[in-house]
């Protein structure tokens, strides 16, 4: 997943809503107003309660359905309570786990792994069911059987160490981008190096996008020896400067008060890309 | 270099058929070190090559003082990747000229690229090359810009404001502005990774202005 502020573009038509407009329209007769809704109080974390029961609610909406069979209002209402921080929302985003459409599984689990709460570990890990063999391209729609990136950063998130042995197959799954996932979790899981080097090896890879990737997840686990690296990556500097975020922060968060030598350096680097 | 020896190095990056070729003939031209090719490696910013612009954002450094002109009147208003690497050349050369420049960049550019290269720039201008009077008034309007782009609401954009301010509070008038804005940043910002950064400004500049601490 990658941190950008591109991904909170809002829709071509954005009506202004108050807090109450939009807890109301997630029941609104027009769909799109429901669909808006959920993306607005998410994008400006209204995290009342009232919001929450709401999007809560709309993960169970059987109204806004395309010929597809897909529920486009259920994936924004689980997307938005990834950003609200209530726990209360984890249950239910739990069920959409083994829902029909993709999406919404796709979105609970970056969802969960948000709200940090292990209790989703065993629905995460039901998801890997199969192992690598499962995980293949579904004919005709442009992903997986199973949204492998979201269930395996969330599990290196949740700190899931009782699914290393699940995660560590998709090191060698034949889509770079579920190897990147598995390689970000298990170094979060294991503290090692080797899969650490292995995310900065993927820096020099020949596509821009699997880089940037590659830089998102070394900026996600904070993994300090790359950052020379993630520096001089061929990448657009927003990217390398999000990435030296990331590296910056696990610094900060040993909670010292004065500055390290090392967060010193991240943040040189971090100039040098202004 | 003759003349005829640039222009063929400015048609050899005109006609390139490649990135490879792209990148080569843009390194023989800057190596050419000619002002006669300062257009050109402008032309270059916006041809969506990585590495050959930031070839030619080097050459355009190198040639310093002769570069500002033309890289403030032809920069791109359509395309906000060659106005970064416009805007980072002029923030390295650092000429005073291009404070007008900078200042609109930073304060309404819709591209974050652009406003952070240009606030960091900001900071960091030749000042020495403005004669006195002048000077404090082309550094007043500086800071003013930076302060309030300090305040602006994407976490990269505060962080370079506190890099350009943090360059600019080494002058006597202003230390004591700036280093009040950095104590109330300080106090205020939410996110770990500028608080950090204004500590740093803060530890760094030490010398000059008092904490509150």
């Amino acid at each position: 997943m990658l941190e950008s502020s591109s991904e909170e573009n809002s829709p071509a038509v954005a009506p202004p809503l108050t807090v109450e407009q939009a807890i109301a329209n997630l029941k609104h007769e027009d769909l799109s107003l429901r669909y808006y809704a959920a993306w607005w109080l998410g994008r400006f974390r209204v995290s009342e309660p009232a919001a929450v029961d709401a999007l809560i609610a709309a993960l169970e909406d059987e109204d806004y359905r395309t010929e597809l069979g897909d529920y486009p209002l259920r994936r924004n209402a689980a997307r938005a309570l990834g950003k609200l921080g209530d726990r209360r929302a984890v249950p239910g985003l739990i069920r959409c786990l083994d829902f029909s459409d993709y999406y919404v599984r796709e979105a609970a689990a970056q969802s969960l792994e948000m709200l940090g709460d292990r209790s989703a570990v065993p629905a995460l890990i039901q998801l890997l069911a199969g192992g690598v063999a499962a995980a293949q391209q579904v004919p005709g729609r442009p992903h997986l059987t199973q949204p492998y990136e979201a269930v395996l950063e969330a599990l290196g998130s949740l700190d899931a160490t009782e699914a290393v042995p699940l995660i560590q197959p998709f090191l060698e799954h034949p889509v770079a981008r579920v190897q990147y996932a598995a390689l970000r979790a298990m170094y979060q899981l294991t503290q090692d190096d080797a899969y650490g080097q292995r995310l900065v090896q993927a820096l020099e890879n020949s596509d821009v996008k699997l880089r940037r990737m590659a830089l998102a997840d070394l900026g996600a686990i904070g993994y300090l020896p790359a950052a020379e690296a993630i520096a001089r990556a061929s990448v657009e500097n927003s990217f390398k400067l999000f990435a030296l975020k990331g590296l910056l922060e696990h610094q900060l968060d040993r909670g010292k008060p004065q500055l390290s030598d090392t967060a010193i350096q991240v943040m040189n680097l971090m100039d040098s890309l202004l | 270099m003759t003349d005829a020896q640039t222009q063929e190095l400015i048609r050899a990056v005109e006609q390139a058929d490649s990135p490879a070729r792209l990148v080569a003939a843009v390194q023989n031209l800057v190596a050419a070190q000619d002002e006669a090719g300062i257009s050109t490696l402008i032309a270059v910013l916006g041809y969506n090559n990585p590495t050959a612009a930031v070839a030619a954002v080097q050459g355009l450094i190198e040639l310093g003082g002769a570069a500002v002109q033309p890289l403030i009147e032809q920069l791109d208003e359509y395309n906000y990747g060659a106005r970064a690497y416009a805007i980072r050349a002029l923030a390295a050369i650092a000429d005073t000229r291009a404070l007008d420049l900078l200042r609109i960049a930073a304060a309404t550019d819709f591209a974050p690229s652009v406003r952070r290269a240009a606030a960091k720039g900001l900071g960091s201008l030749r000042w020495s090359q403005l004669d006195a009077s002048e000077r404090s008034l082309a550094q007043a309007k500086a800071t003013e810009t930076l302060l309030s782009v300090s305040q602006d609401s994407d976490w990269s954009i505060r962080y370079a404001a506190v890099v350009g301010l943090q360059a600019l509070a080494t002058t006597p008038d202003l230390k004591e502005q700036i280093g009040a804005q950095f104590e109330q940043i300080a106090q205020t910002e939410p996110d770990t990774s500028v608080r950090a950064r204004v500590n740093l400004a803060q530890q760094l500049l030490s010398p000059y202005i008092k904490t509150g601490q």
